[in-house]
């Protein structure tokens, strides 16, 4: 479907635009009421109805106010954009500046409607704004690639003070008072996600290798230390080295045959390969529980020195008595919170080190160029191989983090879709980028868990927030890159060149 | 390696030997029965007609076909030698010494220019970062290295005029620059021999010229240890070959229908025959009527 892009008279971009000129009523109403009957058309099945249990058995139910309301909406913003173009942006950030107010005043039957109202009153407004300031409407595409870019260039400056800032709130963060147990598991929650796409990023983002099946590593991960834990009775600060080692082994098994794949073939097996990671798991049910999953996973002692709980094992020093505490089940929340934090940050330096090392300027050279970098003597199996085990190992330790931190895994957890998301948040935050990593899992993991209360409509919001992105930046929200060595010092070349 | 030999060193050999190489893809003949040396501290020209196999006997010189037929032997001036057939590509690169620059420029376009130079020290920088674990923990050993590669990017930034573009990102450089880089970044690879396919292509009379500065300065430049590096170049400008070539190939329908110096290649009846087409009536000397009927057949084949 084609938005139709025949407004009449939009003026061409970038013309200053005439006071004189004659609004055209008529077209920007057909406009609008093309648009807003697409949206009759999306809205009636995807919005209008709605399957309700009934004892009797499924029914369906018509949702008549909903559509309207919607098509209302789409119908007066297609309008405002349409005005905003022929130069009526004043009144037109003057009504959407009320609809967004009248959006956060007055209660509407919906909570959606009420978001809807105050976004898109908002975004017409901001829309507005820039159309009377800069007595433009639109940019063109170049023009607003270059300035994004820009944007993400001062944004990647700006990391060198945010970053320090950043790290600093993360590690005081369990010391405020806010600090309850909810906000210290999201917390967790994002820094794992965090650091399985820093440790992605090293194979998707400078190897440029698009591997599908991150998440078969996460589950070797989790799977050992379950296991070893389990047959053995292993601890988990013997494990987590250990777990790195078999999925940074797994990796390589996996690498020998798939890494003369390119492109297209190489994501497809890689894709497969986390699938057959997960039916094994699934299926061997006599070693690893099958579907049922592992139980009883031995949660972490303070660095083999104390538990973390009120009656510790037999030999053992409770950690609120070793540090004459009073005991809280708090501590080990916190305990996993560091320990999650460092291990992302490891993987963070580690990527920013390496990226100014010859295997990191050969993974990007890869990534560029496969053609021209084997006629410099680069061993293109060996640098792949390498991206691939050293990626695996951060996935693995990961995963057995998360094993450790749940107490139980199963297959259910290292589905595709998990893969997909690890990859969203790589391919969002721009590639290659280490900022971009942690924005975009605010933004895919952090805002669904804030908006919890809007129940599915997160998940409506998650999509059109990725179709906005892929429209506004398809090379993700912070592509772009800073040479790891300057010749000419710190300052900007005169001309820009590097900064284009 | 197993193909590394050492022989008695001897001056006089040739740095790369093709004896009798074919490559042939299916029933389509690239190269047939080619033969001919090159030498260090010279420029070999390779021309001939568009599909005359000469980016194909590229191919094969820097390991990315392996030929069907043929030896390619190189020589190192310490009298090691590298039989090029045998080697997969990026070790020939890496042990032979031997670069390239392709017909259609390949940088690493969103790298910048000094990286381009620095990727390709690669093998050097690798080795002494302790393929990284050195160079993680930051030793200085590997930050001597470093030092020294960009001393060496600096200095063929300075020869092909790039310096001031040095943190540019190589994607964005003029067309011109762009080729310029591309030998550089070979050349950052320190070469014994230098394989240019068409490094000309595409640029205007002063950028040529400019070109063949550079291409002079690198046959004739010596490295520290007295080696001196040797081009092998593909080339369609005329004008170019003519002026810095020391010794021409010409190529024909995968054949060798001349071989010797500018001079001599620039008079032989075979070339103005391939290159301007053949005059029915005239009458050619007699080894190249026999000549012109061995090669018609496998001009069949060829096309």
């Amino acid at each position: 479907m084609t938005m139709p892009s025949h407004a009449a008279g939009a003026p061409p971009h970038g013309a200053p635009h005439v006071a004189a000129k004659a609004v055209d009523w008529s077209g920007s109403l057909r406009d609008a009421g093309f648009a807003a009957f697409v949206a009759l058309l999306l809205t009636v099945p995807l919005v209008g109805l709605r399957t309700i249990d009934r004892p009797t058995g499924l029914g369906i139910e018509a949702r008549p106010e909903e559509v309207v309301a919607s098509v209302l909406l789409v119908f007066f913003g297609r309008l405002g954009l349409g005005l905003i173009g022929q130069g009526l942006a004043l009144p037109v950030l003057f009504l959407a500046l009320a609809a967004a107010a009248v959006g956060l005043a007055i209660p509407l039957p919906t909570q959606v409607l009420r978001l809807v109202l105050v976004a898109g009153g908002g975004i017409i407004a901001l829309r507005a704004a820039f159309a009377v300031t800069t007595h433009r409407s639109k940019l063109t595409l170049a023009e607003r690639d270059r300035k994004m870019d820009r944007v993400a260039a001062q944004v990647q400056h700006a990391t060198k003070y945010i970053a320090p800032v950043a790290f600093i709130g993360a590690v005081l963060l369990p010391m405020t008072p806010l600090a309850d147990r909810q906000l210290l598991d999201i917390g967790i929650l994002l820094l794992t996600y965090i650091m399985l796409g820093w440790g992605l990023n090293i194979v998707v983002g400078l190897a440029g290798l698009l591997d599908l099946g991150y998440v078969a590593f996460y589950a070797v991960g989790a799977y050992s230390y379950a296991l070893l834990a389990h047959y053995f009775g292993l601890s988990f600060w013997v494990c987590l080295p250990l777990a790195g080692l078999l999925a940074a082994f797994s990796g390589v098994l996996l690498g020998f045959p798939v890494l003369r794949l390119r492109g297209d073939y190489f994501a497809i097996v890689t894709l497969g390969f986390g699938e057959i990671v997960r039916i094994i798991l699934v299926n061997w049910y006599q070693f690893t529980g099958g579907p049922n999953g592992i139980s009883g996973i031995p949660r972490p002692s303070f660095f083999g020195l104390a538990e973390f709980s009120r009656t510790p094992a037999e030999g053992m020093a409770a950690f609120h008595e070793l540090f004459g505490l009073e005991f809280s089940p708090l501590h080990r929340i916190v305990f996993m919170y560091y320990l999650i934090l460092a291990l992302a940050l490891a993987v963070n330096l580690f990527t920013l080190r390496i990226r100014k090392l010859p295997l990191g300027r050969a993974w990007e050279a890869l990534r560029e160029d496969e053609i021209a970098s084997a006629s410099l003597g680069i061993n293109r199996t060996n640098m792949k191989l390498a991206a691939f085990a050293i990626a695996a190992m951060f996935g693995g330790f990961a995963g057995s983090f998360f094993a450790t931190r749940q107490g139980f895994i199963s297959p259910e957890s290292f589905t595709f879709i998990e893969s997909a998301i690890i990859l969203a948040i790589v391919v969002l935050g721009g590639m290659g980028s280490q900022a971009g990593v942690v924005v975009a899992t605010l933004l895919v993991i952090g805002l669904p868990e804030a908006f919890r209360e809007l129940a599915d409509y997160r998940m409506l919001a998650f999509g059109m927030g990725m179709v906005v992105i892929m429209l506004w930046r398809p090379r993700g929200l912070l592509a772009h890159r800073d040479p790891t060595i300057l010749l000419h010092g710190g300052k900007k070349p005169a001309t820009g060149g590097a900064a284009r | 390696m197993s193909a590394v030999t050492s022989t008695a060193m001897t001056d006089d050999k040739p740095l790369l030997s093709v004896e009798h190489l074919t490559m042939r893809f299916g029933g389509l003949v690239a190269n047939n029965d080619v033969s001919f040396v090159a030498r260090a501290g010279e420029i070999t020209a390779l021309i001939g007609p568009n599909g005359a196999g000469k980016t194909t006997l590229f191919n094969c010189v820097t390991g990315f076909y392996t030929p069907t037929v043929g030896r390619l032997t190189l020589r190192h001036s310490d009298g090691k030698e590298f039989l090029l057939e045998r080697m997969p590509g990026y070790r020939i690169a890496q042990q032979a010494g031997v670069a390239r620059t392709f017909q259609n420029i390949r940088l690493f376009g969103g790298m910048s220019v000094l990286e381009n130079l620095i990727v390709a020290q690669h093998n050097k920088l690798m080795r002494a970062s302790g393929f990284a674990i050195a160079g993680l923990l930051g030793l200085p050993t590997y930050r001597a290295a470093e030092n020294e590669a960009l001393e060496l990017a600096k200095y063929w930034l300075d020869r092909v005029k790039l310096t001031e573009f040095a943190d540019w990102e190589a994607g964005n450089l003029p067309y011109g620059a762009q080729r310029r880089l591309e030998i550089a970044r070979a050349m950052c690879t320190e070469p014994v021999l230098l394989c240019l396919d068409e490094p000309a292509a595409g640029l205007n009379p002063r950028e040529s010229g400019d070109l063949a500065e550079i291409l002079t300065f690198i046959r004739d430049a010596r490295n520290p240890n007295g080696r001196q590096t040797g081009v092998l170049l593909i080339e369609h400008d005329m004008s170019v070959v003519m002026r810095i070539s020391d010794h021409v190939v010409v190529l024909d329908y995968g054949r060798k229908i001349s071989d010797g110096d500018p001079n001599s290649v620039k008079n032989d009846p075979a070339v103005i025959r391939a290159y301007l087409g053949e005059d029915e009536d005239a009458d050619l000397p007699p080894e190249i009527a026999a000549d012109l009927s061995v090669s018609a057949p496998a001009a069949q084949k060829g096309a």
